[in-house]
């Protein structure tokens, strides 16, 4: 038995899981640039959604009881639709998994050294990125529409916070899906009816002070409700910490739970084949 | 051959899919053994739905089976999982290149997703794309390749870390027969350049036959018989007799030839009754005669050496068309 024994074989390790998780982002937003319309897409979105909920419901802050300390109602949805566009952008994650399962990236990464860890970390680092540009785009054009933010560039590094970790929670969330189903059709329409609900029952468009007390009772446990009210807090002049760390630090738990437990997916995905 | 002189070995694999509820469990692997000397191809023949490409993702890791062991280059795959993963390389069935990377990105980061550093890695992927003739399409994006060239970069993939053991998922479906031959072609000089043991499935005899250095035949979850494709085919004695007759003759046909002395193993399918005539051509003048004494004419009667598909007909008991 020679040819076996005598061969060289690679290090135990064959590459940490930062270096594996930065080839596989790198992957993906090499995969972006080559698609300009949809990266087109993914930026322009979040402009249309900025400017035209800003155009049209512009009147609630007249409503009596909306929270008139924020200023402008585009200053008010600017964090709100921040939120929504990493909720959306991220809730499509998983169809990348399902991409690579269609053809045989997905196995042969799976036979290959490269840890679960590190193609879950590797997805979400790509929406983290991708989450960051869109929210610094939305502020740009508020900031272009007129709308000033007192809390200044430490209000938009939170905001950038919250929205990374939103992307990370629903990313995560999105990739477990594509890993049970294993369907396009079906992550897309799971996914649909789990975000437009987190957006709806949240303050990133109306202030829930508005609202009935149910939908406020309901946001108070929604991590799109923690993202908006930490950025928009942040975003303040007089920002009240205590109401921001709390929310931030929840959303930061429940991003690596949701991640840990979307790594665990790709268990379901194999015992299916 | 003792563990360490195998470059694989599968002991006794079962594995049971569920279907849905009230269905019962499909049993895709019942009890296949199967091992595999270092160096050589092996292939293992069977029609779609035998336990092929259940057997390669047990041997891959992707997939646990319900019962048996199985060691992968020395190295136990329930065990030590990721030792066997750095150990291997897999083309399965589907192509498994990145479409929106180019053929050399691909290879590139296969490479150093096995640990190699940036100028090893593009340096290997430099001799792989030169190797497969890839290089002049090496750096256009893979959703632009045709499908051979697609599944030249699938064997590239697989090797790119020089792997010990290539699983080689039906390398050829799907490809035309020009695409074919140059694959085959590769995957034979592969075995030999890279010093790598080769583990192929497939459908197609002539593939089985051309390329393994053993094969085994797989049909419902088991290898029904293993063996060099020349000693297959020599344990067959005699030639193989293959007599058409009208649709309605077949029965009384193969009751005729039956009893005709120095036929054996008589199948009949569709309009024809074959059989083993040890005799060879001598039986001819002796099926023609039994036919016409029971009044039944012979439309053709063909001779041939035995093939692969009488291997299989043989020891399946049923013709390799009708089972794939």
């Amino acid at each position: 038995m020679t040819a076996v024994a005598t061969r060289e074989r690679p290090g135990p390790a064959g590459g940490s899981l930062v270096r594996h998780s930065g080839f596989l982002t790198a992957r993906a937003t090499r995969a972006l640039l080559r698609q300009p319309a949809f990266a087109a897409i993914t930026l322009v979105q979040p402009v249309i959604w900025l400017l035209l909920f800003g155009e049209l419901f512009a009147p609630v802050v007249e409503i009596p009881g909306f929270s008139a300390e924020h200023g402008s109602y585009l200053e008010f949805i600017t964090p709100g639709v921040a939120v929504m566009t990493a909720l959306f952008s991220s809730g499509w994650a998983g169809t990348g998994y399902i991409e690579d399962m269609e053809r045989g990236v997905m196995d042969r990464l799976l036979a290959s050294p490269v840890r679960r860890g590190a193609m879950m970390i590797g997805t979400l680092a790509y929406q983290g990125l991708t989450t960051v540009i869109q929210t610094l785009v939305v502020f740009g054009i508020a900031l272009l529409a007129g709308a000033r933010f007192p809390g200044g560039p430490t209000g938009v590094a939170v905001t950038v916070l919250a929205t990374i970790l939103i992307s990370v929670i629903v990313a995560s969330l999105s990739n477990a899906l594509a890993l049970v189903l294993r369907q396009q059709e079906a992550l897309i329409g799971i996914s649909q009816f789990i975000i437009l609900p987190l957006q709806f029952l949240s303050s990133a468009i109306m202030d829930t002070e508005l609202s009935p007390q149910w939908v406020q009772d309901v946001a108070r446990y929604n991590p799109v409700d923690w993202a908006v009210v930490a950025s928009r807090e942040a975003l303040e002049a007089a920002t009240d910490w205590g109401a921001v760390w709390p929310r931030l630090g929840m959303l930061a738990v429940l991003a690596t739970v949701m991640a840990a437990l979307a790594t665990r997916a790709f268990g379901s995905y194999q015992r299916s084949m | 051959m003792s563990a360490s002189e195998t470059a694989l070995s599968a002991v006794d694999l079962v594995k049971t899919y569920r279907t849905g509820r009230g269905t019962p469990p499909v049993r895709a692997l019942d009890g296949l053994s199967v091992e595999v000397a270092p160096g050589t191809v092996f292939a293992l023949l069977g029609p779609n739905g035998a336990g092929k490409s259940t057997t390669v993702k047990i041997l891959t890791t992707l997939s646990r089976p319900d019962a048996g062991s199985a060691t992968v280059a020395g190295i136990d795959v329930l065990a030590e999982p990721d030792a066997v993963r750095r150990s291997i390389g897999l083309v399965g069935q589907k192509s498994s290149g990145d479409p929106m990377a180019t053929g050399r990105e691909n290879l590139v980061l296969a490479a150093r997703i096995q640990g190699m550093s940036r100028v090893v890695a593009e340096r290997r992927a430099g001799e792989l794309l030169a190797r497969f003739r890839l290089g002049d399409a090496a750096d256009r994006l893979v959703k632009t390749w045709s499908g051979g060239m697609a599944r030249k970069l699938d064997v590239a993939l697989g090797i790119v870390h020089r792997p010990a053991v290539l699983f080689l998922d039906e390398p050829t479906t799907g490809l035309d027969p020009e695409a074919r031959a140059e694959m085959w072609q590769e995957i034979s000089s592969l075995a030999a350049d890279e010093r790598v043991t080769v583990l192929l499935t497939t459908h197609y005899l002539d593939e089985a036959d051309r390329m393994a250095d053993r094969l085994a035949i797989v049909d419902a979850g088991r290898v029904v018989v293993e063996g060099t494709p020349d000693h297959l085919k020599r344990q067959l004695r005699g030639d193989t007799v293959a007599v058409q007759l009208d649709l309605d003759a077949v029965g009384a046909g193969h009751a005729i030839l039956s009893r005709v002395r120095g036929l054996s193993d008589l199948v009949a399918e569709g309009g024809t009754v074959r059989a083993r005539a040890e005799a060879g051509g001598g039986a001819v003048p002796a099926v023609l005669a039994a036919l016409e004494d029971g009044g039944i004419t012979a439309l053709a009667v063909t001779l041939a050496r035995p093939s692969l598909d009488d291997v299989y007909l043989r020891h399946v008991g049923r013709s390799f068309e009708v089972a794939a």
